[in-house]
């Protein structure tokens, strides 16, 4: 894109004002407003980060594709795993915005110098995890997302409601999914009780960690990128999530908790954040599976690119020399 | 063979909802060239009915005005309130004003 430069450029002073007076007035920064340096790397950090865990979120689930029990099944995982990959790019776009190319992102995301979400590395051992991850995966996901609609940088604030739109069918199907296997038999409830136990404190962590261990969120808040913290979106998941278990007729793994009548929340238990930080070092059970799998379908496309690149060059040329011709 | 490695072109992504709206900017994609520009929009961004119509243009070809959305480019019309219908005081009792 090019620009008709305005004649004088102004000091940084009267950038940073600007800057503050658009937060203050809770309106959106867009791509070529002038930003601070800690703002463009704290949201290319963050968008990244949510852009690759929609890119690397297509393989646990992508996993039951072959598997799904009916074909109505195996339609509405693929319309799903598409989304995943639909949102990924929406995201990266918005992460462009602000001057990373693509393939800088897909280097970093390969590299492990850019993360995605920990819960993408458990692996998806039965077909009720389709339905819990659904639930509870997207379910977290939604609780996060709802807030970023409003976060201060337009281009991110816009792919996120898109996104958010379709996260609602996401959640919906596997609840639903969740719900026809706990009218099953005594083997298929035991099927979803068992994938619960093992999504419920991975889910739990898609907040990150505790606020008092999480020193950027202060600075995130106040840029309005970020509109919640990290325990207040996990108090607002458990408590949404608590009356859809019983609905369900599952258990949530956690002997602490309960109501809480004097919050008016529920009280529940630690998550376990050495496992936590194990995880996002590279140490979870399927870190390395997982990029191994992005990198093996980079490198196997890497044709399917070349050849689209010379196929346009050539076009580009016969169309210039047809042109010629008219003439 | 440098070129043929380079990224693709970014191309800004623009969908016409239903007959009688415009086209709206959506977002953006890389393709190769336009045509497939235009066939990865409709899977990134009309998978449940929300167009009928795409155009496709590559990012490059935009030229935009400063930056600063608050520019004096636009503030020429910030004092013209008389262009406005309600600059204009009309007794209620005259009809179908």
């Amino acid at each position: 894109m090019s620009t008709v430069t305005p004649e004088a450029a102004p000091d940084a002073e009267a950038l940073q004002a600007q800057f503050d007076d658009v937060i203050a007035r809770n309106e959106r920064i867009e791509p070529r407003d002038w930003m601070p340096d800690g703002y463009r790397a704290t949201l290319v950090r963050q968008i990244a980060q949510h852009a690759h865990s929609e890119i690397i979120g297509m393989q646990p689930e992508g996993n039951w594709i072959t598997r799904a029990p009916s074909l109505r099944r195996k339609a509405i995982l693929l319309a799903k795993v598409q989304d995943e990959a639909g949102h990924g790019l929406y995201l990266y776009s918005a992460t462009e915005t602000l001057g990373t190319s693509r393939d800088e992102l897909t280097e970093k995301l390969l590299s492990g110098a850019q993360k995605y979400s920990s819960i993408f590395n458990y692996p998806t051992l039965s077909y009720a995890d389709v339905g819990t991850i659904g639930w509870l995966v997207d379910g977290a996901a939604i609780c996060n997302q709802v807030p970023l609609c409003r976060t201060s940088y337009g281009p991110y604030g816009r792919a996120m409601i898109r996104i958010c739109k379709e996260e609602s069918f996401h959640q919906r199907q596997g609840y639903e999914l969740l719900m026809t296997m706990m009218q099953g038999t005594d083997a298929q409830r035991e099927m979803v009780q068992e994938s619960v136990d093992r999504f419920w404190w991975p889910a739990l962590m898609m907040f990150g960690p505790p606020d008092a261990d999480s020193p950027n969120t202060a600075r995130s808040m106040a840029w309005g990128i970020k509109r919640n913290t990290n325990d207040d979106l996990r108090q607002r998941f458990v408590d949404m999530t608590v009356p859809q278990a019983q609905v369900l007729g599952v258990t949530l793994p956690d002997p602490q908790l309960r109501w809480n009548e004097e919050r008016g929340a529920h009280d529940f238990g630690e998550p376990d954040w050495e496992e936590f930080m194990r995880v996002v070092k590279g140490n979870g059970p399927c870190n390395a599976q997982r990029v191994a799998h992005r990198r093996r379908a980079w490198e196997d496309g890497a044709w399917v690119r070349e050849a689209a690149t010379a196929y346009a060059a050539r076009s580009a040329v016969l169309g210039a020399s047809r042109e010629g011709e008219e003439r | 063979m440098s070129e043929i490695r380079a990224e693709w072109p970014l191309y800004e992504v623009f969908v016409r909802g239903k007959r009688g709206l415009n086209h709206v900017h959506v977002g953006s994609l890389h393709a190769a060239d336009p045509e497939t520009a235009v066939r990865n929009a409709r899977d990134v961004y009309t998978r449940r009915n929300e167009g009928v119509s795409i155009w496709v243009v590559r990012s490059a070809d935009i030229t935009a005005s400063s930056p600063d959305e608050k520019d004096p480019m636009f503030a020429p019309s910030g004092d013209k309130v008389y262009r406005h219908p309600t600059f204009y005081e009309i007794p209620d009792t005259v009809p179908h004003m």
